[in-house]
């Protein structure tokens, strides 16, 4: 039967109200935006306020011009920098879910399979970090991994090294900080898919021949699917684009495609540039937030369990 | 109470044409999207009846109940309460209340305030409200638990709020959607009879959905089955079990050995039906309308064949079979008697004591059966 | 019955939060420390509360964090209500037109990096100026129009998944017992959900008192946000008044943790003792 508002049904229509204001505010300020974005991705830099041209413009006699310009493009696609740049961000994003999974699976299951009192407890404690400012747990590393820092101080202190380790401003530092910094993306989604687990499949799997690893491998992975696929997404797809973790801790070659946007429209002041690396990073995720998308349905149609 | 006494003098309700029915569904049809779920149905229920809707799930019983409420708008047809017209009438201006199959108790309420809720939308004053619901609470002997939270009770307390909740406001119909599904076995069997005592002491029109038979069997003043958004048949629960109108309700209340056969002998005051499936012929002593070799089918209950090792006096209505499976349930047992056609036939025996008799496994029995027992139904 | 983990699975648990722990304790620590040098312990002066004296004389600092305190809580009042008006619409009507649209608009926002949301709403109050005039420059309007606009994303799905739990038979069972629709509402479904539309509130305005890319985007002159200024502070490297600050915010968040659980197991003991 659908599930339909009674107001509705009954037709006492505050419903099209209650749809209309969210739906216009997202539709200004989400939608069009990225309208915007792409128009002026194809208009020419200007030393001006703003700092680009307009894309229509009056060629006298009542005639219209409108000018694409695809040389921003152009300029992306024949400077390695950018290429390179965008294939680095990939890389490290995924690097970082792999390791994100790596870390998360395990806590998330630990948290699933525990005593109801101590699951919340557990669920506190991870989701307690996110609440905390982000800008101010990244900041904690650099505390740790600086040369003179935590880290140095206490291996060298037991005497494992003499010289300092150089671990801020390298990759380690940035795959510390993203995985860290979205561990609770991974590790949420996951248990409540874990949660909703029937756990005497296991016993069935067991019961009838399955050694422990082999009924995790073929029974547990399988069902909690969703539960990865959506909490690999929600740190895959921020992470290509992550700036502030890259500002801070990678070094000054750690070629971040949301960095380059950020130095392109602060430091260059090159709008334009800025909303081109906008756009082709978004056509690079879209495929993977539709997906997202998909998976999201799926799991809250229950996914037949 | 002291009514029953005097009810056998009048006749039922039902069967007065002069009666005025107080619920009456005139040609109600509901349609969702292509799935018809209510389907043309037309039924009258009168003051002071308990009316089950029995029905499999999916069978539109539900649907037609939430009708009544005015959950659900009707595709076409009408309903009438007291007389009035219910078109249009949203549910908070219904003079029914409905008891939810999850019961709905406001969880951020405690037991006292759930009850309270509809008098205070009535705008009843606050000393009127207090006694109303204690006396209600006392009545559904949940008085002792005024201040407690839902989450504190159990699910045979959250039931008693639940209908306290909606006999407060003194409806003039009140609906239950699957009221004791919720409970275990034996609960449930106490709670039914409580609620025919409630029901006679306040005398509200009950109309109850139910997928269980037995719920039904013993609530219901009239039980209306329902198959496919249609009522196949309305009537008292003896008249349903007794006189099934065809093969579906035959099967779906208690269970029944149907034999399909042929009309041999077709004569005003007995019929003759020539069953293959038998292997034999089944003798009915009343006349029945159908034509002569039109395909019927008798169905028996199972407690009223007759088993025996010797062969029984007579010549209708015997069959010999072995016996295939015994199923020992305490009171009675039941008895699957395979016949030599391949058809295995349900018998139950009542153990009233020690069978001098005793019969077991692959034994060839008798069967029998009084030529009063086939009800013979045409679909 | 669940408590069925292995040493490996608790291994891996006791790892999990060490590495989440570990550096929030060492902010904590060092922020008592007395040397500059931050990282060094100065066993000779400290603990001290030197730091935190520093932080309360730091103007900039305190104006910026006033700017996101006020941002803050009108994103997440504006962030609520859009939201629970977002979730109402995709739990309770399942069919309108644009529903995908709206489902779409309300995902995205959740994944999309936040250098394109800035940048795209940025680009969109300057061509709105140009337009129409309003928003006349950047400063806290456009700010918070840009934070409402991403963490209602978040409020309409703990919105969406708390109805999606609740039992419709409670607000028709009210509607049954004469109570109009509007008054269900409130004396209801309100009550009910509140504590998710609680939720959603401290989340829309943990993230807008968190923002830094967004809210660079949609700043203007005179109106940086407290990341805005810890970033650019800690650019320099580490500062030990970043310490205080991360200290003080880590504690508030604890107690108010804290605080809402000791509620929840006061209002359950309350309970108790009526029976």
């Amino acid at each position: 039967m659908a599930k339909r508002s009674l107001l509705k049904r009954l037709g006492i229509s505050g419903g099209t109200f209650v749809v209309a204001v969210p739906y216009i505010w997202l539709l200004l300020f989400f939608a069009v935006p990225f309208i915007i974005v792409l128009k002026i991705s194809f208009s020419d830099i200007d030393l001006a306020i703003p700092p680009y041209k307009p894309l229509i413009e009056s060629a006298g006699n009542h005639l219209i011009a409108i000018k694409l310009n695809f040389n921003n493009y152009f300029f992306l696609f024949t400077d390695s920098l950018y290429f390179s740049a965008f294939l680095n961000s990939i890389k490290v994003a995924f690097i970082s879910t792999v390791l994100c999974l790596l870390v998360g699976y395990p806590m998330a299951y630990g948290i699933a399979r525990s005593a109801p009192a101590t699951r919340n407890i557990l669920l506190l404690l991870v989701v307690l970090p996110f609440w905390t400012s982000l800008l101010l747990r990244v900041y904690a590393w650099i505390g740790l991994l600086k040369a003179n820092g935590v880290i140095n101080n206490v291996l060298q202190w037991m005497g494992l090294i003499d010289e300092p380790l150089p671990m801020l401003y390298t990759q380690f530092a940035m795959y510390i900080g993203i995985v860290y910094s979205y561990l609770p993306f991974m590790i949420l989604p996951l248990y409540s898919n874990l949660e909703k687990m029937n756990w005497q499949l296991l016993e069935a799997a067991q019961d009838l021949g399955c050694r422990p690893w082999q009924s995790f491998y073929k029974i547990t992975l399988p069902l909690s699917r969703n539960g990865i696929l959506a909490g690999s997404m929600l740190v895959f797809i921020p992470a290509v684009g992550e700036f502030v973790i890259p500002a801070l801790l990678g070094g000054p070659n750690a070629l971040m495609i949301g960095r380059i946007l950020w130095d392109e429209f602060f430091s260059n002041r090159a709008w334009p540039v800025a909303s081109a690396v906008a756009i082709l990073l978004l056509i690079v995720l879209v495929p993977f937030m539709m997906w997202y998308q998909s998976v999201q349905a799926r799991e809250s149609a229950g996914d037949g369990r | 109470m002291s009514i029953p006494a005097t009810v056998p003098l009048k006749p039922a309700p039902w069967k007065d044409p002069s009666a005025r029915p107080y619920v009456q569904l005139e040609r109600l049809t509901k349609k969702f999207g292509d799935f018809t779920a209510v389907d043309d149905i037309s039924l009258k229920i009168y003051q002071g009846e308990i009316f089950c809707l029995l029905g499999a799930s999916g069978c539109g019983k539900t649907t037609l109940l939430r009708m009544l409420g005015g959950f659900e708008t009707p595709t076409s047809g009408k309903i009438l309460i007291d007389g009035e017209d219910m078109a249009g009438v949203p549910p908070y201006q219904r003079p029914v209340n409905m008891m939810f199959q999850s019961y709905a108790i406001f969880p951020h309420m405690n037991v006292e305030q759930n009850v309270a809720f509809g008098l205070k939308q009535d705008g009843v004053s606050k000393a009127q409200i207090k006694e109303r619901v204690a006396t209600m609470l006392d009545l559904v002997k949940m008085g002792d638990f005024a201040r407690r939270k839902p989450h504190q009770l159990s699910g045979g307390q959250r039931q008693r709020v639940a209908l306290a909740r909606s006999l407060v406001k003194r409806p003039k119909l009140l609906l239950l959607d699957e009221p004791l599904g919720a409970l275990d076995k034996k609960l449930r069997e106490h709670t039914q009879f409580e609620l025919i005592s409630l029901q006679e002491k306040l005398g509200v029109t009950f109309v109850v959905v139910t997928h269980d038979q037995e719920e039904a069997m013993t609530l219901a003043s009239r039980i209306g089955v329902m198959n496919h958004g249609e009522i196949v048949q309305t009537g008292t629960p003896s008249e349903i079990y007794e006189f099934p109108s065809t093969k579906f309700v035959a099967d779906f209340i208690g269970s029944v050995n149907m034999f399909e056969g042929k009309l041999v002998e077709d004569e005003p005051n007995y019929v003759r039906i020539q069953s293959d499936e038998l292997g034999s012929t089944i003798f009915v002593n009343h006349g029945i309308s159908s034509p002569p070799q039109a395909v019927v089918w008798a169905a028996i209950r199972p407690e009223k064949i007759f088993m025996s090792i010797a062969r029984p006096e007579g010549t209708d209505n015997i069959v010999q079979g072995a016996v295939q499976d015994i199923a020992y349930l305490g009171d009675l047992s039941i008895f699957l008697v395979k016949l030599p056609t391949g058809k295995v036939v349900r018998v139950t025996r009542p153990n009233t004591s020690r069978h001098s008799e005793e019969i077991t496994w692959d034994q060839q029995v008798y069967l029998n059966w009084d030529s009063t027992s086939p009800v013979v139904v045409t679909r | 019955m669940n408590e069925r983990r292995s040493l490996f699975i608790l291994c891996c648990l006791g790892f999990g939060f060490a590495f989440l722990y570990i550096p929030i304790l060492s902010m904590v620590v060092f922020s008592f420390n007395a040397s500059k040098l931050v990282t060094v312990w100065d066993s000779a002066h400290s603990p001290t509360l030197k730091w935190y004296a520093a932080l309360l004389d730091n103007d900039e600092i305190l104006d910026a964090a006033w700017i996101s305190l006020k941002v803050a809580v009108i994103n997440a009042t504006g962030a609520s209500i859009l939201g629970m008006l977002a979730g109402f619409s995709l739990s309770r009507f399942s069919k309108f037109r644009g529903r995908f649209a709206l489902n779409a608009m309300t995902t995205a926002p959740l994944v999309m990096p936040e250098v394109i949301t800035g940048l795209s709403l940025l680009l969109t109050f300057v061509a709105m100026e140009q337009l129409i005039g309003w928003p006349a420059g950047r400063g806290l309007t456009t700010i918070t129009i840009a934070h409402i606009t991403f963490s209602m994303a978040f409020v309409t799905v703990v919105i969406q998944s708390r109805l999606a739990t609740f039992d419709s038979a409670l607000e028709e069972a009210a509607m049954d017992l004469g109570a109009h629709p509007m008054k269900v509402f409130f004396v209801i479904t309100l009550p009910i959900i509140f504590p998710a539309i609680l939720s959603g509130w401290l989340l829309a305005f943990t993230m807008s008192w968190d923002d830094l890319v967004i809210s660079s985007f949609a700043s203007g002159p005179g109106s940086s946000t407290l990341p805005m200024v810890v970033f650019s502070k800690v650019r320099l490297g580490v500062s030990p008044e970043i310490n205080v600050l991360a200290t003080i915010t880590i504690a508030v968040v604890t107690l108010m943790m804290i605080s809402v659980a000791l509620w929840m197991a006061r209002a359950a003991r309350l309970d108790k003792a009526r029976q």
